[in-house]
């Protein structure tokens, strides 16, 4: 972004101004995130910077909440943590099954009514959270599935599918429909194709919504408030409760590995993205 | 017919067209077959039970299961005056089961509603119908309190003998019907819900102003950065956009709480004297600084995405024509990226609208939305019905500019990181 030699100055101004509007702004989506990371390990049971952590002194410190979130008999963080791992799983399989087939239907040009049906599988990514959690609590208790496990997967495959769908359409929507007649005219039954040739070259796309649902899932507390009972509370559920009561460290330490999570899948998909754009040749 | 001679047979003698029509609806059952599954377990998990939920809202059998012969004995009553013996025998008799069944409770909840003032005179009815002897009912009720011989409370029984009504839609407009049957408003000091509706759109309106302000030179920069940067940058976009909505709430309750860094900051540079810190969070300032940062990266996307298509070319040309860079900018970037501007802030809007975590954490009293109000008739007082009637109300309002943003956008173009 270097200017110009002949650039006037009060431009050159100018764009100092907008560099600066820029860091900023940048400043302001990423900082919030980076406070939490030094409070984890805060010594005292503050969340606030002790003097002592502004001297650096290493006995201001400690990794108590750490220790207090895995081995605290009061917090249910292991139980959460049980919960919300095999929901999310779960839940991620089921919509990217769900969505990728779904995806495949739309994709084909003799879809009919493809608007309207495409407004439906999206819709749960559209109405409000609480309205969803309203609904899906209604259907829930009338078949008998709230607070359970499964209620709750099944609500989760409900938000998680609209990212599937939407992913793998736009792959799809750069996929060669030559390869599988190639296929199909060399004798490969139809399951045989999409095994063999048109999972492998969309499963980029197919991953990232996996992703995007499983973060869903892992993230979702708005429904899941309205379903679970004590037995299936997951991590946002408790941290929810934290977060209202009392502001305790603990959850810092829990908030902490929760980013370092959402960086690993933020890296993944990143990776997936790229290959997925070298596959469909749109990188230049 | 002389096209019968020209008609072209397949192989099997079928005319070409027959066989390409049933190759063309063979292959359209095939598609919709991939897209079944999903789209019948989204109907019955998730569209019958928004329908169900609308059926919630104007159910009103309670009050007509429990007082049928009541409503029976009403029909000829006029409502002038107080209704003849044979209302109140009804009544009585109705009321001697209810009790029977404990449930005159759940009567005098749902005829509270309708008129204050039920709760004591129902009671009273209770304990003094064990001592009622047969006949004359009428003298016997109207004995035991003085509005059981008002015909105003006759009346307010009466309205609820429909099995359905509006009245949760107008409860959730701060309007009802009053005793002459019309719509009025309720008073000034208690239009709570028409505060709440103001407040969310207000809300969800300078959300998604501010993100815009603060997305569009960011997008700006992303794009026309060299790729190597732009994609470090980038991850100043897509990690808070990966992170846990609640852990993203968690450290503006840090930040902003009275002893928090940005209160420190404040202090000192000087801005605010130690002892009068300004409370930044358990109000609306907590709402919109929290709900801007947690939306900001649904704005930078589209934006982004449609940025990244423009062609730095076309602001040379502008410039060489002699524009000045803002002439340039203003007549060919600025409307070359509208289709982003539409996308990003009907998302954010469509976001902002509906959000319920963030402002039940940072909002307090007067930062809450209507959300919020949707889940205390859900777990709180319980009025299902209630709560149903305001959560499709905020559905109408979302549906209307999903359409505009299916219109302007296409729902197709969503696109995900």
């Amino acid at each position: 972004m270097a200017l110009p030699k002949y650039t006037e100055p009060h431009y050159r101004i100018w764009h100092y101004i907008y560099l600066t509007i820029c860091a900023a702004v940048f400043f302001f989506l990423i900082a919030p995130l980076f406070v939490i990371f030094p409070l984890s390990f805060n010594a005292e049971e503050f969340l606030s910077f002790s003097d002592g952590m502004k001297r650096l002194d290493p006995d201001a410190f400690s990794l108590r909440w750490y220790k207090d979130m895995i081995y605290g008999t009061k917090n249910p963080w292991g139980l959460a943590a049980k919960n919300s791992f095999i929901i999310a799983i779960f839940a991620t399989i089921g919509s990217v099954i769900l969505g990728t087939v779904a995806a495949l239907g739309l994709s084909s040009r003799h879809m009919p009514y493809k608007g309207l049906i495409m407004a439906v599988l999206i819709s749960p990514m559209i109405v409000p959270l609480i309205i969803s959690g309203v609904a899906i609590f209604f259907f829930m208790a009338k078949a008998g599935l709230a607070a359970t496990h499964t209620g709750i997967v099944l609500a989760h495959i409900i938000l998680g599918t609209p990212f599937v769908v939407i992913t793998v359409t736009a792959t799809l929507s750069g996929f060669d429909h030559s390869v599988t007649r190639a296929a199909a005219s060399l004798g490969s039954d139809p399951v045989n194709t999409f095994m063999k040739i048109t999972l492998p070259l969309i499963l980029p796309g197919v991953i990232s919504g996996g992703l995007f649902a499983f973060v869903t899932s892992f993230d979702e507390v708005v429904v899941v408030l309205f379903l679970a009972g004590l037995e299936n509370t997951t991590i946002p559920i408790q941290m929810w409760t934290g977060l209202r009561e009392q502001l305790s460290p603990t959850i810092l330490a829990v908030a902490t590995c929760l980013i370092i999570l959402s960086t690993l899948i933020l890296v993944t998909a990143e990776l997936l993205r790229r290959r997925s754009e070298r596959l469909r040749g749109i990188n230049r | 017919m002389s096209s019968e001679t020209k008609q072209i047979l397949t192989t099997d003698g079928i005319p070409l067209e027959v066989s390409l029509k049933k190759a063309e609806k063979k292959n359209k059952i095939k598609a919709f077959l991939l897209v079944a599954p999903l789209l019948f377990f989204l109907i019955i998990t998730y569209v019958f039970p928004i329908g169900d939920m609308l059926f919630r809202s104007i159910d009103d059998k309670m009050v007509t299961q429990m007082l049928p012969k009541t409503f029976k004995a009403m029909e000829t009553w006029d409502g002038q005056e107080l209704p003849e013996e044979e209302v109140f025998a009804a009544f009585h008799e109705d009321f001697i089961k209810l009790v029977e069944d404990k449930r005159e409770g759940k009567l005098s909840t749902q005829l509270n509603y309708t008129k204050n003032g039920f709760k004591s005179i129902i009671k009273k009815l209770r304990r003094a119908s064990k001592k009622f002897e047969e006949g004359n009912y009428k003298e016997q009720i109207m004995s035991v309190h003085k509005r059981w011989a008002d015909v105003e409370y006759w009346r307010a029984i009466q309205r609820r003998a429909p099995e359905f009504t509006g009245q949760k839609y107008l409860k959730g407009m701060d309007m009802y019907v009053n005793e002459e049957g019309k719509i009025v408003s309720v008073e000034e000091d208690r239009r709570i819900h028409r505060v709440l509706w103001l407040r969310t759109l207000e809300i969800a309106f300078f959300v998604t102003v501010f993100c815009f302000l603060m997305a569009y030179p960011i997008a700006h920069l992303l794009a026309t950065l060299p790729m190597k940067y732009s994609n470090l940058l980038m991850i100043c976009v897509l990690l808070p956009f990966w992170t846990s909505l609640l852990v993203r709430t968690a450290s503006w309750m840090i930040l902003l709480q009275q002893q928090g860094i940005v209160n420190d900051f404040f202090v000192g540079i000087g801005l605010v004297a130690d002892d009068n810190r300004p409370e930044m969070m358990y109000n609306k300032t907590g709402s919109y600084v929290a709900m801007t940062q947690i939306l900001l990266p649904f704005m930078v996307l589209p934006l982004y995405s449609v940025m990244k298509t423009i062609s730095p070319s076309l602001m040379r040309a502008g410039k060489s024509l002699g524009g000045t860079p803002f002439v340039a900018f203003w007549k060919v970037y600025f409307p070359l990226t509208i289709p982003g501007i539409g996308a990003g802030c009907l998302l954010v809007f469509i976001l902002a609208i509906g959000y319920y975590i963030t402002p039940a954490l940072v909002g307090g009293a007067s930062g809450t939305l209507i959300s919020n109000q949707i889940a205390f008739h859900m777990k709180s007082t319980l009025d299902w019905s209630f709560a149903s009637a305001m959560g499709l109300m905020l559905l109408s309002g979302v549906l209307v500019i999903y359409w505009l943003y299916n219109k302007i956008v296409g729902i197709d173009n969503i696109k995900l990181g």
